[in-house]
């Protein structure tokens, strides 16, 4: 059967041009890999720019970077990590590619656009790396743009506040599409109860997308507007409040890292089952802690502002909402962990990636709940510590959830399999670095090291010169990542329809699958993992009538 | 078409959703944009009341300084207008297509009177030196700079709504003439006409705010 590498459907009919047929593509399948492909391209651009800044700081003092070109290196590692990858990340490209399959769907509800939604990703990503190459050179506020500096400086912030208007534009987008598709197109039978947990937290992602990203829009809009025909809604000196900007900030972006790590969460959701061979331990639970983290994850933004002089009663509000959110999480944790009690634990590549990230989100979720307790982040504020805790649930977290969906479902999307050595190898490097590269950091923050620095004192040297050590190591990972994908794609073993074992629809078709996934729409009326002896319970014949 | 099916265990059958002509889908996407929309709009509305509560004085002064006469017509207009707008899906649905094209054309005429009375308000202010960063601007307190602050960027951005409206309007007309708006296909209409409603909703909020507190 062609899969869909060997026929698309695009927007103006038929092109004969390979390429015309990706960029005008309204295969929800090609646009995940077109995001894939952009994403990782400038991830690694972003890593760069990280590992450039790490080997400035490998010394004290200055070496090769002066401080303004410091600050713009931080803020496009910033800008470029979270608004053009970590964002949009997994729910662009890994949920494009699944969520139709997991659902029993042939497309989006919308797929044009979702087409759409990727070709503002791309004007995003060009006028944010305009600044590069024009004038002034990139920004120097940091990712947060506050006001009123961002209003101030000589760099260029317009392209880059515009280029994040513009992402958020192509999030609510993506969001938008991907509620209407869960609500009408599960196949029939499939209950909210009966999707699979990788859907729940798109779910609740894309929601976040919907409500809180026009927040941060207009925001946004008005700084521009600041800019240039000074409005004065933020600026102090015409009566604005620089402090309602923070406001207005947070309340987007604190959303936004639940953005991140939802469907993260749902990824290990999803690998757990399969590599331990049981049903997930509180299905509901983990699908409804999704949802409250998401509505929780809205009340806490001011704990962002702990030490920008709002109100004591205020803070003590915030800091009590931040404990709540730790709640669902660590049911989530519990969940997990009890899944894996038992069970006959599989640790092939996805699995070492899934086990890692719960390991470094446990961490840096823990160092989470001292900075939301008042009298400690009074302390920790502004400090390598915090920017420890945001890498472990971001990098350690997230991101290893990402490399490690990309494991599980890389059979899926190419049809090969990769190698399994070279896979848990390349594990090994990125958790032993990254844990050499973050552990110091929290260590030098909390002795009092600042972060956004480009110099430190001598006596945080040698926190810093383990983390440069761990971060080549984390550099070698992320290489051999790479080079197993490439490798897998040119010479890989031939994977077959289900080569985990997994239960839900997707590992049901062929791989890479067909054009409309489904030749017939399967009804289910089973849960999403159910396992008997260590073998799916639910078969279904090529007609998709189920036999079993 | 035919009605694909998917069949259980029984070989009962069940109806399948697709996403070609799903008209719920169409409808609970708009709605999910609207929401983003009000979520944008609110934050203005937020601001709006947090420096009204800030400098109520000024806001009061500055209110009077508006032409509530022609921000009255204005909102006569969009009410009149959401009204035939909404004629016109009612006219689409019983077939009477002349009728509902006829309607949907005085709609964007009326959303086209609305933006001239909206520029001639802003003609006014700028003759007087008020705009946003003029000189004369920045010589007045605080309240006032936010208050005409606001003003400018919450009537531009709803005047960009008014116009995105006609651009729609016009769609609209074009879809109705080539026939790919049908008695039985209304929702790139309805959708339109919800749209309508959405922005003089927020016209209905923003008069009294900025017009009716002076007066």
């Amino acid at each position: 059967m062609p899969s869909f590498y060997h026929e698309t459907n695009t927007i103006f009919g038929t092109h004969r041009n390979p390429v015309l047929q990706w960029i005008f593509t309204t295969d929800h399948k090609r646009i995940a890999l077109l995001y894939m492909g952009v994403m990782f391209t400038l991830f690694f651009f972003a890593v760069s720019a990280a590992l450039t800044m790490r080997a400035e700081l490998f010394f004290p003092g200055q070496q090769f970077l002066d401080p303004h070109t410091y600050n713009q290196l931080f803020t496009f590692h910033g800008v470029t990590m979270i608004f053009l990858f970590i964002v949009p990340g997994i729910a662009a490209a890994l949920g494009n590619f699944i969520l139709p399959l997991m659902l029993g769907a042939r497309e989006l509800s919308f797929p044009r656009l979702n087409l759409l939604s990727w070709w503002l990703y791309i004007t995003g990503v060009v006028t944010a790396l305009s600044s590069l190459v024009s004038g002034h050179g990139f920004a120097d506020t940091g990712w947060t743009f506050y006001a009123p500096y961002s209003i101030r400086t000589d760099a260029h912030v317009l392209s880059t506040l515009s280029a994040a208007f513009i992402l958020g534009l192509s999030s609510i987008l993506t969001g938008l599409n991907f509620v209407v598709t869960i609500h009408r197109l599960r196949a029939p039978g499939m209950t909210f109860f009966k999707m699979p947990l990788f859907v729940w937290g798109l779910y609740a992602t894309a929601w976040i997308q919907v409500l809180a990203t026009p927040v941060i829009g207009i925001t946004l809009i008005l700084v521009i507007l600041e800019r240039t025909l000074g409005v004065g809604i933020f600026d102090p000196t015409k009566g604005g409040d620089p402090l309602l900007y923070e406001h207005l900030f947070w309340i987007y972006s604190h959303p936004a890292v639940y953005l991140m790590i939802l469907p993260g969460f749902g990824i290990i959701s999803e690998v757990l089952p399969v590599f331990t061979r049981r049903t997930i331990f509180g299905y509901r639970s983990i699908a409804i802690s999704s949802a409250s983290i998401a509505g929780i994850g809205y009340l806490v933004w001011g704990h962002h502002m702990f030490t920008s002089g709002i109100s004591d009663m205020a803070r003590i509000i915030f800091s009590l909402l931040t404990f709540l959110v730790a709640v669902p999480t660590g049911v989530k944790i519990f969940d997990w962990v009890a899944t894996l009690y038992k069970g006959s634990i599989i640790l092939a590549t996805p699995m070492l990636w899934i086990l890692g990230s719960i390991v470094n989100f446990t961490v840096g979720g823990l160092a989470g709940l001292t900075l939301g307790a008042l009298g400690t982040d009074i302390h920790l504020h502004d400090t390598y510590f915090v920017v420890a805790h945001f890498h472990y649930t971001i990098l350690g977290g997230v991101v290893f959830m990402f490399i490690g969906g990309l494991h599980y479902w890389y059979p899926k999307i190419t049809g090969k399999l990769y190698d399994e050595v070279r896979g848990r190898i390349a594990f090994g490097l990125m958790f032993v670095g990254f844990n050499l590269l973050w552990f110091p950091m929290y260590i030098a923050g909390f002795l009092g090291n600042p972060r956004r620095y480009f110099d430190y004192l001598p006596t945080f040297t040698i926190y810093h010169q383990i983390a440069g050590v761990g971060a080549v190591l984390v550099a070698f990972g992320l290489l051999t990542v790479l080079y197993n994908f490439y490798r897998g794609l040119r010479s890989g073993k031939e994977a077959g329809p289900n080569p985990w074992g997994g239960t839900t629809l997707e590992w049901h078709i062929p791989s890479p699958p067909p054009l409309e996934n489904f030749s017939k729409i399967p009804y289910v009326d089973f849960d999403p993992y159910e396992y008997e002896n260590g073998e799916p319970v639910v078969e279904f014949d090529e007609d998709f009538r189920r036999i079993r | 078409m035919q009605q694909e099916m998917a069949y259980d265990m029984q070989g009962n059958p069940h109806p399948v959703t697709e996403f070609k002509d799903d008209y719920s889908g169409a409808k609970l996407g708009f709605w999910v944009f609207l929401l983003t929309e009000a979520m944008m709009f609110g934050v203005l509305f937020l601001l709006f009341f947090i420096y009204f509560y800030r400098h109520t004085g000024s806001f009061v002064a500055s209110s009077g300084d508006l032409n509530v006469w022609l921000g009255g017509t204005n909102t006569v207009i969009l009410l009149v207008s959401t009204y035939t707008m909404g004629l016109a899906t009612l006219m689409m649905r019983r077939g009477k297509i002349k009728a509902s094209a006829l309607l949907v054309g005085v709609t964007a005429v009326m959303a086209i009177v609305f933006l001239c009375i909206k520029g001639t308000e802003w003609n006014i202010d700028i003759d007087h030196g008020i705009y946003l960063g003029s000189k004369a601007l920045g010589t007045m307190n605080k309240g006032e700079i936010l208050f005409f602050g606001l003003y400018f960027v919450m009537t531009g951005l709803h005047g960009l709504h008014v116009i995105a409206g006609i651009a729609l309007m016009g769609w609209v007309l074009l879809l109705i003439r080539s026939g790919r708006i049908k008695p039985e296909h209304t929702i790139v209409m309805k959708n339109v006409t919800l749209y309508w409603d959405f922005v003089h909703l927020i016209w209905i909020v923003l008069f009294p705010l900025f017009y009716m507190i002076g007066v």
